[in-house]
């Protein structure tokens, strides 16, 4: 499960070799959370693979072990809640068991990290400035003036306007897209070559919400950065990513060049997030179709194909092998493209039957 | 910020105001009638004494002349008569004379304050350190043996009435086996030495009698600013987790402390009654003890009001340093 996405140039021969492969590579990833009501499965051999430069999106329902996964590549998971297996490179470093020595080196300063809500993310009692200038001084040298006109470079560059100002006011002064745009600036601030966005425009209004997006891709060309893009809005996805892995239940189901997961999806999850996008150039009137029941308990997963309780395909499957037998994830029809789904000919029931319901 | 202040220092004389008059008329209206507790004090009571008396003292006189008068005494002073030829003087600020020792309220306050204040200021302090420590070394270590044994062992500790801990320091600490100084309050400006030597028992014993509370507010306020996401994004950078928790975290998490031990230290300063009784203090607590004992209404009227002033004055501070502790606030 070590296959190489579309658009990496490496190819799979290069895997071994540190000076060649994508900068973030995710191999086997399992995390898991001992709790008193059990062993929560929250990610399972999970594989991907970013190189400089492009954006992988990663989409998933609530609990689907997005978020979990890329906390685990900063390594910011309490170590002592939780266990971990397979590995995690960046930049050739590897990070599952790494100490904390070494993570505090990658943290903020190979890797950064933005999140969902920019108002609880940010520390209420410390001004924006302060804020950017303490990222940058962990990692870099220099005195305090130097640090906070990088600050000030900083804020500018993310497009806040009169930064010299602004460097000096507190988050709770901010508006919501300007706190994002502090976050992604103190997240820059050290030129990270891997970028980690955990639902970033997910707190923000519409209009807001693609300057962000711009924003990102706009910090992604100047620093050359591999982006990570997490969330469950696939329109943020067709606007920003090169690749896109879809997970549920923990697991990755499909996998595939944007364009080929937007038009050719393979497996019926997928088709199920299609399904329930609001088409605003189409018919209005026309229902949205939701993905019947609940995301999997992770406590307790399902047998078989964790999304089995809720496909209304499993039948065209012989012998009921959706609720005993876990799909492989196996290339699918068209090329670069990975499904986990024991559906023959996945492709032709989408143009038959769900194309048009998605459409 | 100025105006802040401006606005919340006329909203606490109000409401210091508003406490005078509800003190005043609980006393008007109580059961008792100060002329008799006099009249009873000095021999025979005939009910035309009784009668001079109350002449003498005003209370013959409606509510509202009354108050007017104890309000010009606060300000410029008056003369309080207590019966015929017995007339006192009583400069501003004028509280009333005690109906026992015939003594100015406002001169036998200043007599007790020292020893209730450096009880208070210390052993509070000392309370906040430890249990706050406390609590956050628990929150740091959260889930650990370390933090158990806090925890539980705090809840033994406060489970103990507070009287019971100070009677049983006293009884075997300093009355059975000498391991402390004697206790008593000496001034500090004669002899320092002596002033906390006498004041180191109750000081440790409020100290750690009233830790375990800090030790479990402090763990509860540190516990939940690390779950913060802001917490996230600080270790996100690379912070050390050392900064992490003290820098991000304790910053955020020592806000409600500080708003606690303010009223605390409030109450503290009304008066450590059990503290000052039980260590032979003479303190503002044992006075307004003293005062209820002996039905001397000036004393205990005195020392609800300026309890309440402390609690008002309290909240005050705790509220400005509210808006230098928490940016949110300082423009509101």
């Amino acid at each position: 499960m070590t296959e190489v996405l579309e658009g990496t140039q490496q190819g799979p021969q290069a895997r071994s070799s540190s000076d060649t492969e994508p900068f973030l590579v995710v191999e086997d990833l399992t995390v898991q959370f001992p709790t008193h009501d059990g062993l929560v499965q929250a990610v399972s051999d999970l594989s991907y693979s970013v190189g400089l430069g492009e954006t992988l999106g990663i989409v998933g329902e609530s609990g689907s072990g997005k978020s979990v996964s890329s906390m685990a590549v900063l390594g910011l998971h309490d170590e002592k809640r939780t266990r971990m297996a397979g590995s995690i490179r960046i930049g050739g470093k590897e990070v599952v068991g790494a100490g904390d020595h070494t993570m505090r080196k990658i943290r903020g300063n190979d890797a950064a990290m933005i999140f969902q809500d920019p108002l609880t993310a940010l520390h209420p009692f410390y001004t924006i400035g302060a804020q950017i200038v303490e990222a940058y001084r962990l990692h870099n040298e220099g005195n305090k003036r130097t640090a906070k006109r990088r600050a000030v470079e900083m804020l500018d560059l993310v497009g806040i306007p009169q930064p010299d100002r602004r460097v000096d006011d507190f988050p709770h002064q901010f508006s919501g897209g300007m706190r994002q745009r502090a976050m992604i600036a103190m997240a820059m601030v050290n030129n990270p070559k891997l970028l980690i966005a955990d639902e970033p425009t997910t707190a923000l209004d519409v209009t807001v919400q693609a300057q962000i997006l711009d924003l990102i891709q706009k910090m992604q060309k100047e620093f050359g950065s591999a982006v990570v893009m997490i969330t469950h809005d696939l329109g943020v996805i067709a606007e920003i990513a090169d690749e896109v892995l879809v997970m549920y239940g923990g697991r990755a189901v499909e996998k595939g060049s944007c364009k080929q997961i937007l038009t050719h999806p393979e497996m019926p999850y997928t088709w199920g997030l299609l399904g329930s996008i609001a088409d605003v150039t189409g018919d209005t009137s026309k229902p949205l179709v939701p993905i019947p029941g609940t995301p999997p308990s992770l406590l307790n997963p399902p047998t078989g194909c964790a999304f089995h309780p809720r496909c209304v395909h499993k039948d065209k499957v012989p012998d009921g092998r959706c609720n005993s037998e876990l799909p492989e994830l196996r290339p699918g029809i068209y090329a670069n493209h990975l499904t986990r789904c024991h559906l023959p000919d996945p492709d032709a029931i989408y143009e038959s039957e769900v194309k048009e319901v998605v459409m | 910020m100025f105006g802040y202040i401006l606005r919340r220092l006329v909203a606490a004389v109000l409401v210091v105001v508003v406490i005078s008059m509800i003190v005043f008329a609980l006393f008007f209206l109580g059961p008792s009638n100060p002329a008799a507790v006099i009249c009873n004090a000095n021999g025979r009571c005939t009910p035309e004494r009784q009668a001079t008396l109350e002449h003498a003292l005003g209370l013959d006189q409606s509510v509202i002349p009354q108050y007017g008068e104890f309000v010009k005494g606060v300000f410029v002073g008056r003369t309080i008569s207590v019966g015929p030829g017995a007339d006192y003087d009583c400069s501003a600020p004028c509280l009333g004379i005690s109906f026992r020792s015939k003594l100015e309220i406002t001169e036998l306050l200043k007599d007790k304050y020292p020893a209730t204040v450096s009880l208070a200021v210390v052993g509070g302090s000392l309370y906040l350190l430890i249990g706050s420590t406390l609590g956050i070394l628990a929150a740091k270590y959260r889930g650990s043996a370390t933090d158990r044994i806090l925890v539980s062992s705090s809840l033994v500790f406060s489970s103990i009435p507070y009287y019971l801990v100070a009677l049983l320091a006293w009884l075997f600490l300093y009355n059975e086996y000498r391991l402390f100084p004697e206790t008593g309050y000496f001034a500090v400006t004669d002899n320092p030495v002596k002033w906390a030597s006498g004041l180191l028992l109750p000081w440790l014993v409020l100290g750690f009698a009233q830790s375990p509370q800090y030790a479990r507010f402090g763990r509860g306020s540190m516990v939940e600013t690390l779950s913060e996401d802001f917490i996230r994004t600080a270790s996100a950078k690379g912070l050390p987790r050392n900064k992490v928790l003290f820098k991000h975290g304790l910053r955020a998490a020592i806000v409600p402390i500080v708003t606690i031990f303010g009223l605390d230290m409030a109450f503290l300063l009304a008066g450590t009654v059990f503290t000052e009784e039980i260590f032979d203090i003479d303190g503002i607590g044992a006075w307004g003890l003293d005062g209820i004992r002996l039905l001397d209404f000036p004393v205990i009227a005195a020392t609800v009001l300026v309890g309440a002033i402390f609690v008002v004055v309290a909240n005050l501070i705790v509220d400005i340093a509210y808006s230098f502790l928490d940016p949110r606030v300082r423009l509101a």
